[in-house]
């Protein structure tokens, strides 16, 4: 699949000595950066979820709604099935199933990401704003960080996804593209699972 | 797949919504560049220009601390210039400078055309320079007014132009940064122009890796790539892992100050030392980014003039690696007396201690390597045996704060300052000037003059331990950092006037390395192909070097591949240089002079330059952000980068029409008649 991508840097008659597409190296390579710097918002939310802030203190913990959280949890983790559908399709080549599944994933994500906003929205209207205590502040910024995450996501899909519509089929290129944007939508979803079990549902 | 790939690029083609940048010379050839090379001349030269920046701001100080009761600065000035000499050595020269290095030289070094990502190598440089302008634009607009209620001693309220940049020492401590203690805007300026820097340095780090993983020539596994090679891959993966955590550190910082988070505000329940933690975490990574660099290069520079192979290459190797493993896990040595546990303070001394091993290994391999060599004393010689005995000297006084009571003496006076001045001045720097004199040749087609090279190199040698060296005593003797002035009574006058001396002698080496570099250049006797008789792929090309790199394919069969192909072995083991040597390297000179077919290269593109100032926008849009105009700004640097995003992804990475008229490719001597830059000499 890589050869015929004309986008890449090293066309001009060269291999690429891992075998492995410049473009999709380079994803992965900066998913691991990605893993530390949710692993500094993770650790900075464990660190302070405990915190004795004195009397009368809102915790986020307090306002947790796990089975809705579970639900929404549960639609981003089937945009992941939806993500590897439309991969899949597209290596069979077929065009419409791989559009299909890509607006798919793109919903799916737009669900989740409004779950996270009226999540927000009750929580702040039960006190727990940004600036309450700490350990809302990391909440807000580790929640909030992983959103902003899956919003690109979506970005990313519905742009392939349109493309798809204008140029009536993705090339071998945009294939590459779809195998990209799915590898980030998968480490956001890995991402999402590691907070939902560290932050929401251990106590 | 169904779509035919030509007629998809061809709708692709048509789809761009600008014509392509074509210019070879001028402003716009150099805005425009997705040439390593290009990209390589630019962080050089922007690098450098903060070094000026840095260097004055030191004078500054200098002055300040020439004599007791100094009353040149106020305090609020010295606490301005102090921090943005550290800022700008560091973030803004050091570290840019290096990725000069590694992107001239890195491609040429594994026989690559360029780096992976070619248009992505531009905006990161575009972004660092964005960064870094938005860092000293402070400089006029931000503010920095007392705290509430605070009376700091020495005219800290001064509302001078230098008391208004970011003044809170280069690792910003929170809750001293926080809102409450740093009113104004001067320490948001650092926080987000630090992140924009942050943005540059992950986006080339990524490149750098992929570069090096994926685009070697034919034959260069990775244990037969030269040492350089090796340091950059692994300054890459330091700052790939330790960025995020500056990252976030950072956002903690901007969010408390502009958006009421509570991090860092202990009466709320915010942690005093997280901070720290999370800075250091960073931070200490960081000094081995700074250092790895410098000796990746003096790697390459021991064994050419001494004329030996490097002794122990899978040591120095390994070595560096084990640095890096071992940079992440001392962090706390930096916060002895911030009373962390007495068993944490143990264990971070003792993980101290161990980096001096892999530390040790590679200065004895240094030396194994210049000894018994027939040494050549050039000045990128000099500049590599001062930056050993330098580096060994600080490095010696860094074991000694490893030693935790020890450290509580130091901490916090000028024997720190003289430690990683020693390491980071005497080291880096030596060490980078080592490899600007080196690759000269190969940068500008001609040679630098010897004198005054060495002129340089004695006068840097001799101010440097003028002025770093008495301060090892002035801290043992109680001079504390930061502080703008000291009393006639403590004794310190005479060793500060030697410091002060020193670095103006200092400034004298740097004036005339300027002269050196700017009339030879253009003046300067032209360069031979392989003037230093080197061992790395980068002399087998042409000099200055051409814009392809490599007509031919290079192909490797063995470590340091260009040096076995002119030397053999006699019984003794000693290298002997073959007869037919000078016939052998001027063939594959000539070979790689003269392609004999076209060369695709990445086209120059408008974008990179465009996603770098949308970002800008945008971060001065959150600067502002409770202002009128702060919410437009971030709107309308969404809209410059997200636009320039797109257009970036409607035009391919190469012209297409080019394969039938080569007429941009096709002339590969264009905007190679003048040897590297010429407008934006600084």
């Amino acid at each position: 699949m890589a050869d015929l991508s004309h986008d890449h840097a090293d066309a001009p008659a060269h291999h690429q000595v891992t075998g492995i597409d410049n473009r999709k190296l380079g994803m992965w390579v900066f998913l691991s950066s990605e893993f530390l710097f949710f692993g500094a918002l993770i650790n900075n939310y464990l660190l302070f979820k405990g915190r004795d802030f004195g009397p009368g203190a809102l915790y986020p913990v307090e306002l947790y709604d796990i089975p809705f959280t579970s639900i929404s949890s549960f639609v981003l983790l089937m945009s992941s099935l939806t993500m590897v559908l439309a991969h899949s399709a597209l290596a069979r080549a077929d065009q419409e199933q791989a559009r299909t599944w890509l607006f798919a994933t793109a919903i799916l994500g737009l669900v989740f990401v409004s779950g996270q906003f009226f999540e927000f929205a009750e929580f702040i209207l039960h006190g727990l704003k940004l600036n309450v205590n700490p350990a809302a502040s990391a909440f807000y910024m580790l929640t909030g960080f992983h959103g902003v995450h899956v919003i690109i996501g979506v970005l990313m899909l519905l742009v392939l996804a349109f493309k798809s519509v204008r140029l009536g089929a993705l090339s071998e290129a945009e294939g590459l593209n779809v195998e990209l944007v799915g590898l980030y939508w998968h480490f956001v979803d890995i991402i999402w699972i590691v907070i939902f079990v560290l932050v929401y549902l251990i106590q | 797949m169904a779509i035919d790939l030509t007629t998809d690029t061809i709708k692709r083609h048509a789809n761009t919504v600008y014509r392509r940048p074509r210019l070879t010379t001028g402003y716009w050839a150099w805005i425009t560049t997705a040439d390593h090379k290009k990209i390589g001349l630019l962080y050089g030269y922007t690098a450098f220009a903060f070094f000026i920046a840095g260097g004055v701001e030191a004078l500054l100080l200098r002055i300040q601390l020439a004599g007791p009761d100094g009353a040149f600065l106020s305090a609020a000035e010295y606490n301005g210039l102090f921090t943005t000499h550290a800022v700008t050595m560091i973030f803004l020269f050091v570290m840019p400078i290096s990725a000069a290095f590694f992107n001239y030289l890195l491609p040429l070094m594994i026989g690559a055309r360029d780096v992976a990502f070619p248009r992505m190598n531009a905006v990161s440089y575009w972004i660092f320079l964005f960064g870094g302008l938005f860092i000293y634009s402070s400089l006029l607009f931000a503010t920095s007014p007392a705290p509430l209620g605070g009376n700091l001693p020495g005219g800290a309220t001064d509302a001078s132009m230098l008391g208004s940049i970011p003044n809170s020492g280069w690792f910003i401590y929170a809750p001293n940064s926080g809102a409450e203690y740093s009113p104004g805007t001067s320490i948001d300026y650092a926080a987000l122009g630090l992140q924009m820097l942050g943005i540059a340095s992950l986006i080339s780090a990524v490149n750098f890796i992929v570069t090096i993983l994926n685009m070697r020539a034919p034959g260069m596994r990775l244990l037969r790539m030269p040492v350089f090679v090796w340091m950059t891959l692994v300054v890459a993966l330091l700052l790939l892992f330790s960025l995020p955590i500056i990252a976030i550190a950072l956002f903690m910082l901007t969010f408390d100050r502009q958006f009421g988070t509570l991090f860092f505000v202990p009466e709320a329940g915010g942690d005093p030392i997280l901070w720290q933690h999370l800075f250091w975490l960073f931070g200490h990574p960081e000094v081995y980014i700074l250092i790895l660099p410098a000796m990746g290069i003096v790697s390459e520079t021991l064994p050419v003039f001494s004329k030996k192979p490097l002794f122990g290459y899978p040591a120095v190797v390994f070595a560096g690696a084990a640095i890096a493993f071992l940079g992440f896990g001392v962090w706390a040595h930096h916060m002895f007396s911030s009373g962390i546990p007495t068993v944490a303070q143990a264990a971070f001394g003792l993980s101290t201690m161990t980096i001096a091993i892999p530390t040790g290994i590679k200065i004895f391999n240094w030396l194994g390597t210049v000894w018994g060599g027939r040494v050549r004393l050039s000045t990128p010689m000099l500049f590599s045996l001062g930056f050993v005995a330098l580096f060994v000297i600080g490095g010696l006084s860094g074991v000694t704060h490893a030693v935790v009571p020890s450290d509580w003496q130091q901490t916090d006076t000028y024997y720190i300052v003289a430690h990683f001045h020693y390491v980071l001045f005497g080291g880096a720097i030596f060490g980078l000037f080592a490899g600007i004199y080196y690759w000269f040749p190969k940068l500008t087609g001609r040679m630098y003059n010897e004198a005054l090279g060495k002129w340089h190199f004695w006068l840097m040698f001799i101010g440097m331990n003028l002025t770093f060296g008495p301060m090892h005593w002035l801290g043992l003797q109680g001079m504390v950092r930061r502080t703008w002035v000291y009393p006639e009574e403590a004794g310190l006058g005479a060793w500060n006037m030697v410091a002060t001396v020193g670095a103006f002698v200092i400034a004298v080496s740097v004036l005339l390395f300027m002269v050196n570099w700017s009339h030879s250049k253009r003046r300067g006797r032209p360069a031979p192909d392989d003037p230093w008789d080197a061992r790395t792929l980068e002399w087998t090309i042409p000099s200055p070097s051409p814009e392809y790199n490599f007509a031919v394919e290079p192909v490797v069969t063995s470590l340091d591949d260009f040096w076995h192909r002119k030397y053999d072995e006699d019984e003794q083991g000693r290298a002997v240089r073959k007869e037919e040597a000078d016939e052998i390297v001027a063939g594959i000179i000539h070979d790689n002079g003269n392609p004999d077919h076209e060369i695709h290269l990445p086209a120059p593109s408008y974008f990179p330059f465009f996603v770098g100032l949308g970002i800008m926008i945008i971060f001065y849009g959150i600067m502002y952000h409770t202002h009128p105009w702060g919410i437009p700004l971030i709107v309308a640097g969404a809209v410059v980068t997200i636009a320039a995003f797109v257009a970036w992804g409607s035009e391919p990475l190469e012209e297409i029409h080019d394969e039938e008229h080569g007429d941009h490719e096709g002339d590969p001597q264009a905007g190679e008649g003048e040897p590297a830059m010429s407008e934006e000499d600084v």
